[in-house]
């Protein structure tokens, strides 16, 4: 065994050879280390750094995909068998658990007390840990912000090895500053983070769907029953309503097709609030709306499978039905076939593309050109084929990036945590 | 010459010539922030109208190795607006414009000097307002209220200035000017900077968002015979799954000083008094307000006063609001400590705080965010007496051991600042700290931007972890206090 090989396995911790399944973005790492603590993932970081070896996080293995190609990765550090909730005292509605722990998992032993974190992630399968370092969120982003605004407490492993902390398990705390904001979204190039403390919710006493499907198809000709224009008068007589909708989400699968609005209400008298919202959007969308107590079957879910290029769309609402038009026509122009849905009251789209590689880089151009030059959005390839991904820039365009690579400096100086997996080629 | 001298003498260059204050008697109305009992004298004060006034007013510091410290209305409770005798102080209060109101998209774009009301007085006629609410919402400024990540009574539903700013323009200590975004990938810088007390660099611009104002208020005030009958009432509110707005109470002195205040006509014979709001959609409030009364009454309240009217609705706010200033009506002085524990703990806590009062002859009145475990102990004492001023402020710091003992935070919104600076290792590791200080370091190399607060001892950026010896280079340099 050669000298690095040595030294992880002289940190006691469960050492494997990588094989299928472990590949980073395409690249693959020489060695699997499965720590059970934070203390075992610092002997791991220890020794990395002793060998300078590059070393990527992972959880449920489920976005290992995303983000940009790392420049190396000799060790991938799985936390799969960091899978316990550490603490949870309901009648402080707050949790912390290891990063390794599902949200499923989760999700089931806060619904033994009645409760809940409250935030979709539309990626079955995420840890704690992958749901902090991509930031990802689903629809109710719209009422209860995303991961890094439930989070309050996180313990996190440099890159040398020392553990820190910071917040607490208190939901009001403002003692020193808040590292988890900045390690959430930051795809493991500052730390690997080793658990996290949430503040939770009560589960909603009630949960009722607002379903209406715009059937005729959308053409380039016809202008008359758009979706624009539909949302246009639609979304904002729902969010503007005082029947406070917990998401508003929309469902357009082919841009040639008919596209679903969902709105969800929940808490009490949700099927009364429900039934209220549905003579608002009545109208609009053509009397054909409905409540349900079950959600659609697409909500809170990527549009795509896999081995799609997935992009993501931030932009201010009120840009939005000028975007969708542009989206379609970026899809005609380009010969890529997008599937759209996401939040139309948080701004937040997931738009996932089938095409050749030459296609699917040049719709990324031309939303890019719309949603960053026109009206100031943003779009980011979360994942995408290597054929694809090769053509083109994951994040656009990124603001403060100056004082990001002194983050990096700082934190990582050698960089060996998930090097060039994020902006800028941090 | 000193540096500072130098730096004041060209000040007058990038600023207009009313924005510069050397005049003794003016400088020391700058003396101090909210927390009076720390003072200092800037050593020179300027009032900048612009962003690039700032930025170069921070470029000038950066070339003269000078400190500086920004300040917005100066109503913070840590001191962390507190100035440097040997430093410049850096005040927004000109820059109160209200840039942009944008409905459709639910945000507003302002200066740092606007007030925090003022954003909800624009907004409310559309019916819209400003979540954050601290105490001080009248007068307090929204670029203090990012420096501190303010929260206020209503947080424990809507969340803290964090949860409601959506993008900032900042003034780097190196004197750039950036723009952070929530919407931006990238590290979530704001989000880092929000809270950060003005050691990362000072706001110029900031984007808020708006919240929709709600469809029903509701606001009850239930007596009960003491405080442990109170905090059933609230453990079993947060048990039945509501999420008030608000949920606070007031123990027996704080009641006493706040009727000697401003006459709020609390139940006669309260030993404690819950205030709960609850908001949101009417069918809801409505909902919820039926199970609130019924366990309140569950957990002994002797009344119950339910507000009719914004009037009424007024009228309970009154005692609660007052409470701080009306302890001087009780007592000559006293220290407001802002401490957390988790919601679960807060009897034993209130137990140990009777016990400190016993052991040191000091008397506590507590005022506090019931529903997110944030205590507000006003430690009250006698400052003519002898030695009394030195047992109120130890009690003060025990309260604060017992907060991290049970597992809480040394600040909950006040912010850490001068005051509590010392206190940061009884909650934080060395390596804690010491890893906060890499972004320190990452935004502020040189330690120029409000030194000495936040953090008790910090090293030296590039300085390597390690036993400290001897005094720390900032502290030779001038450039930090240590405690």
């Amino acid at each position: 065994m050669d000298a690095a090989g040595i030294a992880l396995a002289a940190t006691g911790v469960d050492i494997r050879a990588a094989g299928d399944g472990d590949e980073v973005a395409g690249v693959r790492p020489r060695r699997v280390a499965l720590p059970e603590s934070a203390e075992e993932i610092a002997a791991v970081m220890r020794a990395c750094a002793a060998h300078d070896l590059a070393a990527v996080a992972t959880g449920g293995r489920t976005k290992l995909h995303w983000g940009a190609r790392p420049e190396r990765c000799d060790v991938l550090v799985d936390l799969s068998r960091m899978n316990r909730v550490l603490e949870h005292t309901a009648g402080d509605l707050v949790v912390r658990a290891q990063a390794g722990v599902t949200l499923e998992a989760l999700a089931d032993t806060l619904a033994e007390a009645g409760q809940e974190l409250a935030l979709d992630v539309p990626v079955p399968g995420t840890t704690v840990g992958g749901l902090l370092a991509t930031g990802i969120a689903g629809p109710r982003r719209f009422r209860y912000g995303t991961a890094r605004d439930l989070l309050i407490g996180v313990t996190v492993v440099l890159a040398d090895g020392t553990i820190a902390r910071s917040g607490g398990k208190v939901v009001k705390n403002v003692a020193g500053y808040d590292l988890g904001k900045l390690f959430t979204g930051s795809y493991g190039t500052l730390g690997v983070i080793a658990d996290a403390t949430f503040r939770l919710h009560p589960l909603p006493a009630a949960r009722a769907w607002v379903t209406a499907t715009v059937e005729r198809p959308v053409t380039r000709t016809e202008r008359v029953m758009s979706a624009a224009d539909i949302l246009l008068t639609a979304v904002p007589a729902v969010t503007e309503s005082p029947l406070e909708p917990s998401a508003v989400e929309i469902d357009w699968p082919d841009v040639d097709g008919p596209c679903t609005l969902a709105v969800l209400v929940e808490g009490a008298a949700a099927t009364e609030r429900a039934k209220a919202l549905c003579e608002l959007l009545g109208e609009p969308m053509g009397g054909t709306a409905e409540v349900t107590e079950e959600p659609p079957p697409w909500w809170n879910r990527l549009p795509s499978p896999d081995d799609d290029t997935l992009l993501e769309l931030r932009i201010e609402v009120s840009s939005l039905p000028h975007m969708l038009p542009a989206l379609r026509e970026a899809a005609h122009a380009s010969g890529a076939r997008p599937a759209i849905c996401g939040s139309l009251a948080a701004g937040t789209l997931h738009i996932g593309l089938r095409g050749l590689p030459n296609e699917i880089a040049g719709f990324v151009g031309l939303a890019r050109d719309d949603a960053e030059g026109m009206y100031g959005g943003r779009v980011v390839v979360l994942a995408a084929p290597w054929e694809a991904a090769r053509r083109l820039d994951p994040w656009g365009r990124v603001g403060a990036l100056p004082l990001m690579r002194r983050v990096k400096e700082r934190f990582d100086p050698g960089r060996r945590l998930s090097p060039g997996r994020f902006v800028g080629g941090i | 010459m000193p540096e500072l001298e130098r730096l004041t003498e060209r000040l007058a260059a990038v600023l207009p010539p009313d924005a510069v204050i050397t005049d003794p008697v003016r400088l020391r109305t700058y003396e101090c922030d909210g927390l009076t009992h720390h003072r200092a004298t800037p050593g020179v004060v300027v009032l900048p109208g612009t962003a690039e006034q700032i930025a170069a007013v921070v470029r000038l510091c950066g070339e003269h190795g000078v400190p500086f410290v920004a300040r917005g209305s100066g109503t913070g409770l840590s001191g962390g607006a507190l100035p440097r005798t040997d430093g410049v102080l850096i005040v927004t209060s000109r820059m109160r414009r209200i840039v942009e109101i944008d409905i459709p998209n639910r945000r507003a774009v302002v200066e740092p000097g606007v007030t925090n009301l003022a954003i909800t007085e624009a907004v409310r006629d559309q019916g819209y307002y400003y979540a954050p609410d601290p105490s001080s919402q009248q007068v307090c400024s929204i670029g203090g209220n990012v420096a501190e990540n303010s929260g206020g009574a209503h947080c424990l539903k809507y969340g803290f200035t964090v949860n409601h700013v959506l993008a900032a323009e900042i003034v780097t200590p190196d004197g750039e000017i950036v723009e952070l975004s929530a919407d931006d990938p990238g590290y979530d810088l704001l989000g880092a900077f929000i809270g950060s007390e003005g050691t990362l660099g000072i706001a110029t611009r900031i984007t808020v968002r708006l919240s929709r104002a709600p469809e029903a208020v509701t606001t009850l005030l239930a007596a009960f015979t003491g405080i442990e009958a109170g905090g059933r009432a609230v453990s079993s509110v947060i048990a039945a799954g509501v999420v008030p707005a608000a949920i606070e109470m007031m123990d027996a002195l704080a009641i006493e000083a706040a009727e000697a205040a401003v006459h709020c006509r609390y139940p006669a014979g309260a030993g404690a008094v819950l205030v709960v709001e609850l908001d949101g959609p009417r069918a809801e409030v409505e909902h919820q307000f039926a199970a609130v009364e019924r366990l309140c009454r569950d957990s002994g309240a002797f009344e119950i006063r339910v507000a009719a009217s914004a009037e009424e609705r007024a009228a309970i706010w009154k005692g609660r609001k007052s409470a701080f200033a009306a302890v001087g009506r009780i007592s000559p002085a006293y220290i407001v400590q802002d401490g957390v524990v988790p919601r679960t703990a807060l009897p034993r806590v209130l137990a140990g705080i009777d016990r400190l009062q016993e052991e040191y002859g000091i008397r506590v009145a507590n005022v506090f965010h019931a529903g997110d475990g944030n205590l507000h102990p006003l430690v009250l004492f006698d400052d003519t007496v002898p030695g009394e001023a030195e047992r109120a402020e130890a009690v003060s710091g025990r309260i604060l051991d017992l907060c991290v003992e049970h597992g809480g935070s040394i600040t909950g919104e006040h912010g850490v600042g001068v005051d509590k600076a010392r206190y940061m290792p009884r909650m934080f590791t060395e390596d804690d700290l010491d890893t906060m200080q890499l972004l320190r370091c990452a935004f502020d190399p040189e330690g120029l931007a409000n030194p000495g607060k936040v953090f008790p001892t910090p090293r030296l950026c590039g300085e390597a972890p390690g036993v400290r010896r001897g005094a720390h280079p900032l502290v030779e340099a001038g450039l930090a206090e240590q405690f």
